[in-house]
């Protein structure tokens, strides 16, 4: 994971002008941008919720209970996510890998309902051409699902990654793991707002 | 360009500095800069070719040279090729040499991004082009307004290219400004505070920080575009309740900060050439540094005013009109400060200076053309006529090329380590000059008298033919002042006049070293005391802020223990792969999924691999 370069500050000898790691500043100006990605994904969709001149509308097929149940999955994937982070940096091998694994599995889960999802709302007759609801909803959701199926790409990675050696990731490494969790979170953040504006505003009558 | 320095690197890990494989797999700032520039330059050309066509077929009137279909790509892909593939990078060639070199830096923060960036560009910029070759060029202009994007008025596959071109290279841009604001914020020199940065980097930064804001949303746009075009979703067709004015408001809300990505750079340069050839500093530093900040503020509060057409309604347009009357405020601030920094100063009007002072005086037109529009009625009255084509074109042409030219001109010895020809360069400088005011400058009257843009020909009676003749005279004399530049590029890189390290009694760090720099730039990374550390230090006794009286010199390293990162080829694969994704899409929209496995390999192989030798404590 030895995304910077040599003439780079290494962890434990942080040079650089502002005190943080290169690789930790990267992420967050990359996830300001992914703000702004999200937030115009966010304002087709409130242009459009109720625009469409044909049904199905949101009112009729969005479904509250199931997403928050969903949404509680991939909220609860935050605090595993905290756990692991927090294992590898005191050293702590197997919780490490059992918290990432977690984190991944939660995440996949929260995946499971969004295909659930989406394949009841084709069978109730919405499909991203159906109207202007379906295409910007799919497009929303559709991106924040890709954002978390990279997510779970990424921390299976650096589950298997930690078998390469008995040490698992060690302590010096834990900042891949850490950016791993920036990035985790950030996708989690965006959810409660796409929760809030699309399923719970947008079910509103 | 590379000679020399072959034995830098750990020992044992001598990397070859020569041959197609080793610039294939660089990871230097400077030789990317180097690849970027050069691609940007031949981007340039096609771009003006494009544009000179379009002049030849309205060089006279009920001409029929061009037909009405060709003429609409060309002038298409003449805007997306300046815009895309040759100001933006050209910025982007400059970014990569002179950054490190001005912050006391000895590479970037990301050397293997850096690559891919070039690399998505270059692929970025073939798949657009390749449409010429495959059914047609994009060709419902460079804004791809709705409904005219849409599956029934635009069929075929142009608009794809244009949608799954500009995704590519949107990503390249995204990535490279990632680079360079952690690179600008983490790699500076001790010392060197925000408020110490020479004024290109500053504007870099501000550049960087449009981009990754701004290219977003048109990302957003684009795949909308893409989806509306391939799986019928209904974004923009108003029958099913979408709404073709959504495409409008994306755009500009990407394209308004976009002008000032195309435009700071200019400014950040005319910013280091004028105090260097006036002897000077730069007058009010500060004031110029807010004055862009605050340009890329305003700059995402001003998009509506490409639309005041459209039926905003009074609140709306009255608004938007405000703010882009204040916009102006920052941008005055800047001209009075060039000029002020001019004033008094011992000029030495070589071929730099000669193009910063064509860009401060264009430029002036240009922005007070563009002030006019502000105000909606006038706005109303010019809306989609040639006296837009001559605002825009004083800004960008007059504007960003004239400072791009400075910057060729000015960092060109400190690049190849040899002089451009000063005889050929003014001659390249007059013939540019009078040839810009000689194409654009007829277009503000024929844009009054009612010539409307892109359409390809107009009828005798209509009384334009003459100063359209006359646009095109001034056109064929900017051919020929490039085609000076060229002559002048080609002769100057073998046989020039040796440089030196600071042929032009410079004030910022980068003529402190070698020209062409070693490979790890500095081998002492210099400490820095004030804004014009070189300067300063070459003149003590004009220096205001001095070193403290107990302060050391910054020890050399010995380069063989200067540890650089190591050649990488997995840039170009992933690269490859993204560019795939978007080729294979146009064919089927599955295949994508090839390039995505491609990109996929060579995320993981870059993961694995390491960058640099590892540090042994």
């Amino acid at each position: 994971m030895a995304t910077h370069s040599t003439t780079a500050p290494h962890e434990g000898h942080l040079t650089t002008t502002t005190g943080l790691d290169h690789r930790k500043l990267l992420m967050w100006t990359f996830l300001a941008s992914e703000c702004l990605f999200f937030g115009a994904l966010i304002a087709t969709f409130l242009l459009f919720k109720d625009a469409s001149v044909s049904g199905p509308t949101p009112q009729e097929v969005l479904n509250i209970p199931v997403t928050s149940t969903s949404t509680f999955v991939l909220l609860t994937s935050s605090l595993t996510m905290v756990l692991a982070l927090a294992a590898i940096q005191r050293g702590d091998i197997v919780s490490g890998r059992v918290w990432i694994l977690a984190t991944a599995v939660l995440g996949a889960t929260f995946l499971g309902f969004q295909v659930f999802e989406f394949k009841e709302f084709i069978d109730a007759g919405l499909k991203p051409s159906t109207n202007v609801f379906g295409a910007s909803f799919f497009t929303l959701t559709g991106f924040h699902g890709a954002h978390v199926t990279l997510g779970v790409i990424w921390l299976m990675s650096l589950f298997i990654y930690s078998f390469k050696s008995k040490d698992g990731i060690p302590v010096t490494k834990s900042l891949d793991v850490e950016l791993a969790g920036l990035y985790w979170h950030f996708v989690d953040i965006v959810w409660v707002v796409i929760f809030t504006v699309v399923y719970l505003i947008g079910s509103l009558e | 360009m590379a000679s020399a320095v072959g034995a830098v690197g750990a020992a044992g890990h001598a990397h070859s500095q020569s041959g197609v494989w080793s610039w294939i797999t660089t990871v230097d700032h400077k030789r990317i800069g180097i690849l970027y520039g050069v691609s940007a330059i031949l981007f340039f050309l096609l771009g003006g070719s494009e544009a000179f066509l379009i002049r030849l077929q309205l060089e006279r009137a009920d001409n029929d040279l061009i037909t009405s279909g060709v003429f609409s790509q060309l002038f298409t892909m003449h805007a997306l090729t300046m815009v895309f593939l040759a100001i933006m990078p050209l910025g982007a060639a400059f970014f990569n040499f002179i950054i490190p070199l001005q912050i006391g830096a000895r590479d970037v923060a990301f050397p293997r991004l850096n690559a891919l960036s070039y690399w998505l560009f270059l692929f970025g910029g073939i798949l657009l082009n390749s449409s010429f070759i495959f059914g047609g060029a994009p060709d419902a202009g460079w804004f791809a307004y709705a409904n005219l994007t849409s599956a029934t008025y635009s069929p075929g596959d142009s608009m794809d290219f244009f949608t799954l071109g500009l995704l590519v290279l949107g990503i390249s841009s995204l990535a490279a400004s990632l680079n360079f604001i952690v690179t600008i914020l983490n790699m500076r020199a001790p010392g060197m505070t925000l408020m110490r940065m020479p004024l290109f980097t500053w504007m870099s930064l501000i550049v960087s920080f449009l981009l990754v804001f701004a290219l977003p949303i048109l990302t957003v746009g684009l795949i909308e575009l893409l989806f509306w075009r391939s799986f019928g979703m209904p974004f923009f067709s108003a029958e099913f309740g979408g709404d073709p004015l959504l495409w409008q408001h994306i755009f500009w809300l990407f394209g308004h900060p976009e002008v000032y990505v195309l435009i700071l750079p200019a400014m950040g340069i005319v910013s280091e050439i004028l105090p260097t050839f006036s002897r000077k500093p730069l007058f009010g530093y500060t004031a110029v540094v807010f004055a862009g900040v605050s340009i890329a503020f305003l700059g995402f509060a001003v998009w509506a005013h490409h639309m005041f057409t459209v039926g905003l309604g009074p609140v709306a347009i009255a608004a938007f009109s405000a703010s882009t009357l204040v916009i102006a405020v920052p941008t005055g601030i800047k001209i009075f400060n060039w000029i002020a920094t001019l004033w008094g100063g011992s000029l030495n009007l070589k071929t730099p200076m000669l193009f910063a002072l064509g860009f401060v005086s264009l430029f002036i037109i240009g922005g007070l053309s563009g002030v006019m529009h502000a105000a909606p009625p006038i706005d109303r009255q010019q809306q989609d006529t040639y006296f837009i084509v001559a605002h825009l074109h004083y800004v960008l042409f007059g504007g960003s090329i004239f400072g791009l030219m400075a910057g060729i001109y000015y960092w060109f010895p400190k690049i190849t380590g040899r002089m451009m020809g000063e005889g050929l360069g003014v001659a390249h400088f007059w013939l540019m000059f009078i040839g810009m005011n000689v194409t654009f400058g007829p277009m503000h009257l024929v844009g009054i008298l009612g010539m409307p843009r892109r359409i390809y020909t107009y009828s005798e009676s209509s009384g334009w033919e003459t100063l359209n003749r006359l646009e095109t005279l001034g056109a064929a004399i900017l051919v020929v002042s490039f085609i000076i530049f060229v002559i002048n590029v080609l002769r100057s890189v073998r046989n020039g006049e040796i440089a030196g390290n600071d042929p032009w009694d410079a004030r910022t760090l980068e003529w402190s070293i070698s020209s062409p720099p070693p490979v790890y730039n500095f081998d002492a990374v210099p400490v820095v005391y004030s804004k014009e550390p070189f300067w300063d230090q070459k003149y003590p006794e004009l220096a205001h802020d001095k070193p403290p009286a107990n302060a050391v010199a910054p020890v050399a390293d010995d380069p063989a223990s200067i540890h650089m990162p190591y050649p990488s080829y997995w840039p170009i694969v992933v690269a490859l792969g993204g560019a795939l994704m978007a080729g294979l899409f146009i064919v089927n929209p599955y295949y994508a999924f090839i390039g995505g496995a491609i990109t996929m390999m060579g995320v993981y192989g870059w993961i694995f691999e390491p960058a640099g030798p590892e540090e042994h404590h």
